[in-house]
């Protein structure tokens, strides 16, 4: 008991919690406008490689951090509209897509990585985000290093689940995207096009998804390396269910799952004398196919998600 | 001038076959394009890997060595995708079809090779298979999609695997090696020939692989799958007992998948390590995909899913072109695959139409 | 009515797919205040011509040309429903095109605002209620669209398209989902919006409801235009003849000889998906006798078609199929005993569309030794019952081997009629056996089914269609929120008394009927 009021007391843990929750946050969001458009985006674990990669390797060159982000962003971009122009225009199915994209992805940024740096053995570090320091608010007693001594990119997510939830919420923007993925009809029916949204969603949520793996190497590790993302990708699609597909339920969902991370690692320092590291590492993925299955029966997916629309169709 | 798409009534073998012969062309032309970004000549890097994939009877051994677990997790994907299971697990479900293999055959059972590899081969497919079944059975009792639990499964299988090697199932004599004890002599898969790593894990492929091409087309069995993967509504109307022919799939291509772990295991290795596979299990995918989820084909589009990777090997050791060159040809190949299966679902039509004026 | 301006002109629309002609050079033209109906059997080009005025299909030839803001008739570019939609033109589909998600306003200001703004609900909510109230068309905007009735769904269709200050509403087969008294409501709702200028076209193949609330009839038929006329001035018989084109012969029905008990539901209830699709149902199938059951879409008719299908049981009462009760729900078990069942949607349950036509039509068998020996297919047999079939039943198709999605949906039912009819099965779920269904192959499943019946076949049938319960039944039934109770002899029966009955309304006393 005593270990657990030790971990849950030190702000040290929360700040962890909130640092491993950031590219999760980015890849719920990123996977939440997808599947809300109706597109499932399987892509996303090379996604996350691809911002990981192009975002480091920009910096790296000497593009600054922003520059960076930028660039990562429009990697994911540009995968999703690939991923967009299969599934949403030519209506292939949107599992073998995406799993082809993840598959490109990452291959397209490891050969991109070796052939950039042939000879390197260990990975090249760069000057990566740092925490800022928020007036006022970082100094706070166990606050501040809690919960305002993150770098920028977590603020950054923080303002997306915002923007996202307001979008969806109080824009005719959302309303359209959340139409689109229960019935594509009642959109098209209204003169909006069907092709257009979904596109844009695939290719904005697919950008979100970059941004998780860039915050890996620009906020996190301040490197690239091989199979950093690691299933984050899966797991933000599971969360995305968890979360009902909406904002701050996703925001939630990322934050429990980074909590129980940071904790894990924590007591994983305490008793790992007794039990295997590797049942520690298997939790985060263990947990996410309880999470899944505990809330199976009563999610409510988007009636339209997998489903290829053709103009002038009917059901 | 103007496009027009048409639907198809049919796809002829024929056009099929077309598709994935240009699938894998095109992907091949266009991974031109990094190559020349890396510094190569493209035409250099083809000889080459045409080279180092069939350009000896050692190249060819080993491509075939490298085809055998594509064959199997091509199978066990094309098996499961037809009934519409999206099995994205065949990596974990080879994972544990190697640790079933080790686990019966390094020492626990003593028979003789000819009772020794059968009972490592059921043990192998029905580990992998129950990792299978499981995901099935959570999909059809609490509704949570098959396709997540099976991903995820894939990283809990290989910590599970690490875990071991470095624990209970340790080899003493490994050196402080990760890797579990080795199998018996009467366990291993004897080699086709000598000198060469070809071995009857191959021939085990190719009979899985006229197996399941039987069972498709002349088996009670291989027609409720096809009812089941084309119309799960109808099937279930027509009294075809949709859940339970699901399981028969799950157990199928989860064993399929444990098969290629025996393979390697009783094949190549002869002991269990987390750094097995190289991913066989998502190159699978794409052979099935590339083989339009036919058995026969599995097996010509796993010798070239395996020809790339040990073709380009052989090349990137001679041009410093780096081997990920593979990865990307094998991802190309499944997407141009899918925009392929476009042509065969539609046919396009060029035609003038008037314009009034 | 004709001196007022057109609003809507048709020339010459001719829409093709393959070697079929489903618009062959029709012209239409819609006056203000004008309600026009679209009359014409399924399948005769009604609703292929809407989507073509609507923008969802691109025409071969001719055009729509719209009244312009300026006073004149102005062309509407093909394949675009936003420029149909600015013309002022509002469609209510067949299927409804509602986000369920959502609630009725949002559906309504779906597409009206630019995609990225703030805080226009309100004007949005004003301008709704105006409308409702001018109209008539009361419905609780704030609802999501999943819980509404499908009265209140079409309301909100209808107040979409007025949302969007329709010249034009065209409504696409509107009462196939209501009760006649809810079709009676709807009638009084488009009569006032005609009388405030509305143009509205009205599609149907049902000529007693097109008398009742329209101003002029076009008849299509095999697409073409067959005729036009002014409702006050036809003849009912005239009208039939175009739009059936020639005399069909009536299906001749001998009066029923009822016999034993053959299926029974023993005070059945239901559970499904967590709501009770049925309460303490008792009813009798005997044989050598035809039930009709009538009742609105979705008031339990799909639980009773489950239970008769094998695909669930009862929660509670008891099934019994030849005095013995059912206690598993297998279609398997209840195909080997005799039991025949016809899916209500034919194309997603009652076939698997990528599998050859003798594929099908041996499903359900596919385990009995007739098809199959030691899990072995016996394809021999398979194609020779299906060779048989397709001569039998009179499937088109280019043979056994042939995709059964390439079929129409005549000749899919034609199929399942072959499947199921040959074993000469004793119990028959007919459900809803001619919807979308061409005036000859109805006649031909009519007799097929009244053939089983005298030959000794206990049979349900479920239809939306009145005319085809009176035209098979020997007795009715009728189910509203799960209940069901019996109407008695077709003999003693009429229209008013199975609508009031279908709405929920005790069967009044004999004798007070009218």
């Amino acid at each position: 008991m005593d270990v657990l009021f030790d971990i849950l007391g030190s702000a040290n843990f929360w700040a962890a919690a909130i640092r491993i929750a950031t590219p999760l946050i980015f890849g719920v969001l990123g996977a939440l406008i997808c599947e809300r458009a109706g597109v499932l985006n399987l892509g996303i674990e090379g996604i996350f490689v691809a911002g990981a990669m192009a975002g480091w390797l920009a910096v790296y060159l000497g593009a600054g951090l922003w520059g960076g982000v930028l660039v990562a962003a429009l990697a994911g971009a540009l995968f999703g509209l690939l991923h967009a122009f299969l599934t949403v225009i030519l209506g292939l199915s949107q599992h073998v897509s995406g799993i082809g994209i993840t598959l490109l992805a990452t291959s397209v940024s490891y050969f991109t990585y070796r052939t950039a740096l042939p000879d390197v053995t260990s990975p090249p570090r760069i000057a990566a985000f740092q925490p800022l320091n928020i007036p006022g608010l970082s100094d706070l007693p166990f606050i501040g290093p809690a919960l305002f001594q993150q770098t920028p990119l977590t603020f950054l997510a923080l303002v997306f689940v915002v923007l996202v939830a307001l979008v969806l919420y109080r824009t005719p923007l959302g309303l359209a995207i959340r139409a689109v993925g229960d019935n594509p009809a009642s959109v098209e029916a209204q003169g909006l096009s069907v092709v257009g949204l979904r596109v844009g969603a695939v290719v904005v949520g697919s950008a979100l998804m970059a941004l998780g793996g860039a915050f890996l190497t620009m906020s996190a590790f301040d490197a690239f390396f091989f199979g950093m993302v690691n299933g984050r990708g899966w797991i933000c699609i599971a969360l995305v269910v968890f979360a009902s597909w909406q904002p701050g339920k996703a925001l939630l969902g990322a934050l429990l799952f980074g909590a129980f991370d940071a904790f894990q690692i924590r007591l994983q320092a305490q008793i790992g004398q007794v039990v295997p590291g590797q049942v520690f590492l298997m939790l985060p993925y263990l947990l996410s196919i309880v999470a899944l299955i505990l809330v199976a029966r009563r999610a409510d997916y988007p009636r339209a998600l997998l489903q290829p629309w053709t103009k002038g169709q009917r059901h | 001038m103007s496009l027009r798409l048409e639907p198809r009534d049919h796809a002829s073998v024929g056009l099929k076959l077309t598709v994935s012969l240009a699938a894998g062309v095109i992907a091949l032309l266009l991974v031109a394009i990094p190559v020349v970004a890396a510094g190569g000549t493209p035409l250099e890097a083809y000889w080459l890997m045409l080279q180092g994939a069939f350009g000896s009877m050692f190249a060819l051994s080993e491509t075939l060595n490298r085809a055998t677990p594509l064959i199997l997790t091509g199978l066990a994907a094309a098996v499961a995708f037809r009934a519409k299971l999206w099995n994205i697990g065949a990596e974990g479900q080879l994972y544990i079809g190697a640790l079933a293999a080790v686990c019966v055959g390094s020492g626990l059972l003593q028979l003789p090779p000819a009772l020794m590899i059968p009972t490592v081969m059921i043990a192998g497919f029905l580990a992998g298979g129950l990792m299978m079944v499981i995901p099935t059975i959570i999909k059809q009792r609490f509704g949570a999609d098959e396709v997540v639990i099976t991903l995820l499964l894939n990283f809990v299988v290989i910590l599970f695997i690490q875990m071991l090697v470095e624990g209970v199932l340790k080899d003493p004599l490994s050196m402080g090696w990760p890797q579990s004890v080795p199998l018996i002599v009467e366990a291993k898969l004897p080699k086709l020939l000598p000198r060469l790593r070809m071995h009857w894990g191959l021939i085990t492929g190719l009979v899985a692989a006229l197996i399941l091409w039987l069972m498709v087309r002349k088996t009670v069995l291989g027609f409720e799958i096809r009812a089941v993967g084309e119309n799960k509504a109808a099937a279930r109307f027509a009294g075809i007992p949709v859940d339970a022919t699901m399981l028969k799939v799950a157990l199928i291509s989860g064993g399929l998948a444990g098969l290629a772990g025996v393979g390697e295991v009783a094949g190549v290795k002869g002991y269990l390590s987390a750094d097995l596979s190289p991913g066989f299990g998502y190159s699978g995918i794409v052979v099935a995909m590339l083989a339009g989820l036919s058995p026969v084909g599995t097996v010509i589009a796993a010798v070239f899913v395996a020809a790339v990777f040990v073709g380009a090997d052989s090349m990137s050791r001679a041009t410093g072109i780096s081997s990920y060159i593979a990865d990307l040809v094998v991802a190309l190949s499944l997407l141009c695959v899918l925009v392929g299966s476009f042509f065969l679902r539609f046919r396009v039509k060029f035609e003038r139409r008037q314009v009034e004026a | 009515m004709t001196d007022a301006p057109v609003l809507l002109s048709l020339r010459n629309i001719t829409k093709r797919f393959g070697a079929l002609t489903a618009n062959d050079a029709i012209s239409l033209d819609l006056h203000r205040g004008e309600i026009l109906a679209l009359l014409g059997e399924n399948g005769a080009g009604k609703t292929t011509l809407m989507n073509i005025l609507f923008g969802h299909y691109v025409q071969d030839e001719g055009d729509v040309r719209v009244l312009s803001d300026d006073g004149a008739l102005a062309t509407l570019p093909p394949g675009s429903p936003g420029a149909a939609l600015k013309a002022g033109i509002g469609m209510v589909h067949q299927h409804f095109t509602l986000a369920e998600n959502l609630s009725g306003l949002a559906n309504i200001r779906l597409g009206t605002e630019p995609l990225l703004s703030f805080g226009r609900e309100s004007a949005a909510r004003a301008k709704v209620k105006k409308i409702i109230t001018e109209s008539g068309l009361d419905v609780d905007l704030d609802r999501r669209v999943a819980d509404l009735t499908v009265g209140e769904k079409q309301r909100i269709e209808i107040l979409k398209a007025l949302y969007r200050d329709a010249k034009v509403l065209i409504l696409d087969e509107p009462t196939a989902v209501l009760t006649p008294q809810e079709a009676e409501g709807l009638f009084v709702v488009l009569r006032r919006l005609a009388t405030n200028g509305l143009g509205v076209i009205f599609i149907s193949h049902k000529l007693g409801e097109v008398l009742a609330v329209s101003h002029r009839i076009l008849v299509l038929r095999a697409g073409k235009k067959a005729g036009e006329l002014v409702t006050a001035q036809a003849d009912r018989r005239a009208i039939a003849d175009l739009m059936v084109g020639k005399a069909v012969a009536e299906v001749v029905r001998i009066p029923a000889l009822p016999g034993e008990t053959l299926m029974e539901f023993d005070d059945v209830s239901l559970h499904a998906a967590g709501r009770q699709a049925l309460s303490g149902v008792n009813l009798k199938l005997r044989a050598g006798e035809i039930v009709g059951l009538a009742g609105v879409s979705g008031n339990g008719q799909s639980g009773i078609a489950a239970l008769i299908s094998g695909l669930a049981v009862p929660s509670s009462g008891t099934l019994r199929l030849y005095g013995e009760a059912v206690t598993k729900a297998s279609p398997r078990d209840l195909v080997t005993s005799g039991v025949a069942r016809m899916p209500e949607d034919r194309q997603h349950d009652g076939v698997v569309g990528t599998m050859s036509v003798a594929d099908n039509i041996a499903i359900e068998e596919v385990r009995s030794p007739a098809f199959s020996k030691m899990g072995l297919l016996d394809r021999k047999a398979m194609r020779e019952r299906a060779t048989s079939a397709i001569s039998g039943y009179d499937v088109r198709c280019p043979g056994p081997d042939a995709e059964a999605r390439l079929l129409s949906g005549g000749n899919v039912q034609k199929l399942i009629l072959a499947r199921v009819l040959e074993r000469e099965p004793r119990v028959i779920l007919a459900n809803q056996p001619t919807r979308g269904l061409d005036v000859g192959a109805q006649a031909e499943v009519h007799r097929r089914i009244l053939a089983a019946r005298d030959r000794g076949a206990a049979v349900l049938v479920i239809s939306e269609d009145l005319d085809e319960l009176f035209a098979l039944a020997d007795r009715f039934v009728v189910v509203h929120a799960g209940e069901l109770s019996d109407a008695g002899s077709s003999e003693s029966l009429d229209r008013g008394t199975i609508g009031l009955m279908m709405a929920g309304q005790a069967r009044p006393p004999v004798g007070i009927a009218s």
